[in-house]
């Protein structure tokens, strides 16, 4: 038999502020505080059990965590998206565990929790731009050993990234990467940007926002300060290009956000719209209109509403 | 028990205190040179700056040892340091993961402490520098990360040779230790990331 208790008023929380503990807390704030040192650096970390798998953001939500009060407003994405289920599922964490101060404006935010993009608003000095990653190191699928990256990050080995760029020039005749595209951090340490689009690397470049990474289940941190050089690998006659698209966004009308291609019917019609739809919504509410952009009221999906 | 074998409280409200100490940090290290300031709302122990004293509740514990200037840690600030974070006081410098010194002291130079090392650049350590003022003395030129072109700082009250030994630990980079200037409740973050030219 199953007994329900209810919990008294006065009981205390059973976890602490923000969910990690405070021995927790202090460990991984001493590696943000070595990771903002040496940029790019990854910094190994107690990486704790958090209540949902690895693979899910453990690692943001844990550098989150431990950067979190009360005078902070929390903005979550997951593919530029604050609807999607990581990003609400996030967001509820936060708010039930750190009664956190939630928003979907980036310009109101000041922690914003990202998986795979950088929100298409330009991001202000104050703001900390926090990101999931699932690989931090850039040089694992050209050298499985941690003990072989290492030494070739303490002695700036990059040769084997630069062939394995050469490669791609030389078989496809341009650089085939187009997410998680390496960047070299203050001209010092090849680091993995997380997968975000390559379209997002020059806003990392020189960007007055703090960005911190954080990866759980390989349990490293590593960060790129405000106004710090983020240099996209690449070739002096083949240079670092980035993704376009041959029409605006079909809702908004935007010509220079990153656009996500959609398949709309089954005879091969597609739409392309914006990945960040918080900046797609708010073109729309100044006026902007898409070519594909319908209009509720007309189709008589719903009544309009009378003022 | 006499008053002068009490020990001093510390944070009243821990989990708070501590995050707001961490932002103060996190700020002064990823913009070197802006002057932080922190809820200054403890009495430090005698002979530490009250920023120096937040910044080592807010991140010093058992993992971290700590050494500090023979008068301090005999004095009342090891004892309460060992109480409130449970840190090992340490006598040799390069021991240590976090350190106070006094900015007008001749001993220890930066070089006593723990670069890290060429793999483990972050096992460095961090260094409070507890000095006069933050503002009024001879001014350098900061640039690096965090740094919009340059900056300027003019902290007070530290040592002659301090800016050429923060010039050598610049040129170790990745490694080296990473500084906190201290005074009253202001924090000035220099870690070795960032280049400084003393002017001339």
């Amino acid at each position: 038999m199953t007994m329900h208790q209810v919990p008294a008023e006065d009981t205390k929380p059973a976890y602490n502020y923000a969910y990690l503990d405070e021995q927790t807390k202090r460990m991984i704030r001493r590696a943000l505080l070595k990771a903002v040192a040496v940029p790019g650096y990854q910094v190994p970390f107690g990486s704790r059990e958090m209540p949902l798998a690895r693979g899910w953001g453990t690692g943001g939500i844990q550098v989150t965590a431990a950067i979190i009060g009360p005078s902070d407003a929390l903005k979550v994405i997951d593919q530029g998206a604050d609807d999607t289920t990581n990003a609400v599922s996030i967001r509820k964490f936060f708010e039930r565990t750190a009664d956190a101060r939630t928003t979907e404006a980036t310009e109101e935010a000041t922690i914003i929790q990202t998986r795979h993009r950088i929100p298409e608003a330009p991001l202000k000095s104050g703001q900390v731009i926090v990101y999931q990653v699932p690989m931090p190191e850039p040089l694992r699928k050209l050298e499985p050993r941690e003990a072989e990256t290492r030494k070739m990050h303490a002695w700036a080995e990059y040769g084997l990234m630069q062939v394995k760029l050469y490669e791609n020039i030389a078989r496809f005749g341009e650089v085939t990467t187009t997410y998680d595209y390496p960047v070299l951090v203050n001209g010092r340490y090849v680091t993995a940007p997380s997968p975000i689009p390559k379209f997002d690397n020059p806003k990392m470049h020189m960007s007055p926002a703090l960005q911190l990474f954080g990866a759980g289940r390989e349990k490293r941190i590593y960060a790129i300060p405000p106004h710090t050089s983020v240099k996209s690998l690449d070739f002096e006659d083949h240079p670092f290009r980035i993704q376009s698209w041959t029409e605006p966004c079909g809702l908004c009308g935007a010509g220079d956000s990153y656009l996500d291609e959609v398949v709309i019917d089954d005879r091969g019609a597609r739409m392309f719209v914006c990945s960040d739809s918080h900046y797609c919504e708010t073109r729309r509410a100044e006026g902007h209109r898409g070519a594909m952009l319908g209009d509720a009221a007309l189709t008589g999906l719903v009544e309009e509403t009378k003022p | 028990m006499s008053a002068q074998n009490m020990i001093a409280p510390g944070f009243s409200d821990p989990v708070f205190q501590s995050q707001a100490a961490f932002r103060a940090l996190l700020d002064a290290l990823s913009e070197p040179g802006t002057l932080r300031r922190v809820d200054g709302d403890i009495t430090p122990p005698e002979g530490m700056e009250a920023a120096t004293a937040i910044a080592l509740l807010a991140l010093a514990d058992y993992e971290t040892p700590v050494w500090l200037p023979q008068a301090l840690r005999d004095g009342p600030a090891g004892q309460w340091l060992r109480f409130h974070c449970g840190v090992t006081l340490v006598a040799e410098p390069g021991q240590a993961t976090f350190a106070v010194i006094d900015g007008t002291a001749a001993e220890p130079t930066l070089a006593a402490f723990n670069p890290g090392n060429d793999q483990f650049p972050d096992r460095s350590a961090t260094v409070l520098v507890q000095g006069a003022a933050l503002e009024g003395g001879a001014g350098v030129t900061l640039s690096g990360p965090g740094i919009p072109g340059t900056r300027d700082i003019a902290p007070n009250g530290l040592r002659a040779g301090i800016w050429a030994e923060l010039e050598e630990n610049a040129a170790l980079y990745p490694l080296g230790v990473d500084l906190v200037l201290c005074h009253g409740d202001g924090m000035l973050g220099l870690p070795r990331s960032t280049r400084i030219e003393e002017a001339r």
